[in-house]
């Protein structure tokens, strides 16, 4: 993966096939701290203590965790490369959570890349699910929920060609704004 | 800037128009694989190209969705164009420079663009 918003959509996808109706990221970057942080947290299916274990680990990821794959492997190696990390905690029934902590400044931290992209793709593609997305950039602060957004919309989908290109527009100028 | 007072105005157009977009049967589906390697191979991009572009051209019987892994990570990011009562055109390796062009040649004119399809690059 070539870019952050590359894992995070990686990731989302994740609990997207976990059956997920809400799935919540919250992204961080604070430079004061030198952290960049994000969550994804999912009220899909979960995972039992002992699949929650083997989905970090490549080399036991055998066909029954099939659907999580490499995605997991490779987003705590982008971590642990800028000396932060990956924690994920899960419950079968109730959903799981997990997030990641890169080095703000660290040489090998990927740059963020293209979030307006990765959450275009994301609502458009699954508008049976709700999202929620914060992005803070030190003290500037947006947010999407897109059950306001559909609220607003009455019914005329995200895939009609007129409201994904305000969305597109929508979500490339907010993150622009927020490191101006 | 966008606000969510363009979203409302866009709601009231759309509604006093009889044809939403709507995943039927009839339509042309645009299928962009999004596991893992489809990710890292650059897909996000090329769907994006599609989506953006057939919006652009207002291509309303046009929807563009993903999918898993297709099983051959190799030729990622892999793109499927399915027809009605035509058969299925799987497109390889594909950039949003050649997303546009398949948009322009195949689903605007109907010509498949055969050097970017499976067949040609096996």
């Amino acid at each position: 993966m070539k870019e952050l918003s590359l894992h995070i959509l990686d990731i989302m996808q994740n609990s997207i096939t976990a059956g997920a109706t809400l799935v919540t990221l919250e992204l961080i970057e604070d430079t004061a701290a030198d952290i960049l942080k994000f969550s994804v947290t999912d009220n899909g299916k979960g995972m039992t203590p002992e699949m929650a274990k083997a989905v970090i680990d490549p080399f036991t990821t055998g066909r029954t965790t099939r659907k999580v794959g490499l995605g997991i492997p490779l987003l705590k190696l982008a971590a642990e490369n800028t000396g932060g990390g990956i924690e994920l905690s899960s419950e079968v029934g109730v959903g799981t959570v997990i997030s990641a902590v890169f080095g703000y400044s660290h040489i090998d931290r990927q740059p963020l890349g293209n979030m307006a992209e990765t959450m275009l793709g994301i609502f458009t593609s699954h508008e049976d699910i709700d999202f929620v997305y914060k992005h803070r950039h030190n003290d500037k602060e947006y947010s999407v929920d897109t059950r306001e957004l559909k609220k607003i919309l009455g019914g005329v989908p995200f895939t009609q060609p007129e409201v994904t290109l305000w969305l597109s527009d929508f979500l490339k100028e907010n993150e622009q704004e927020l490191y101006a | 800037m966008k606000s969510l007072a363009d979203l409302e105005a866009i709601r009231k157009e759309m509604l006093e128009k009889v044809t939403l977009r709507k995943d039927d049967e009839q339509g042309v589906r645009i299928v962009v694989g999004m596991a893992t390697c489809g990710i890292a191979a650059g897909a996000r991009p090329v769907m994006n190209a599609f989506m953006e572009d057939t919006a652009k051209r207002k291509l309303e019987h046009v929807t563009v969705s993903q999918t898993g892994c297709i099983g051959m990570c190799r030729l990622e990011p892999i793109v499927e164009v399915f027809e009605p009562n035509k058969e299925k055109v799987t497109y390889v390796k594909m950039t949003p420079e050649k997303a546009l062009r398949v948009v322009a040649e195949h689903i605007v004119n109907g010509n498949v663009v055969t050097e970017y399809t499976i067949g040609a690059n096996e």
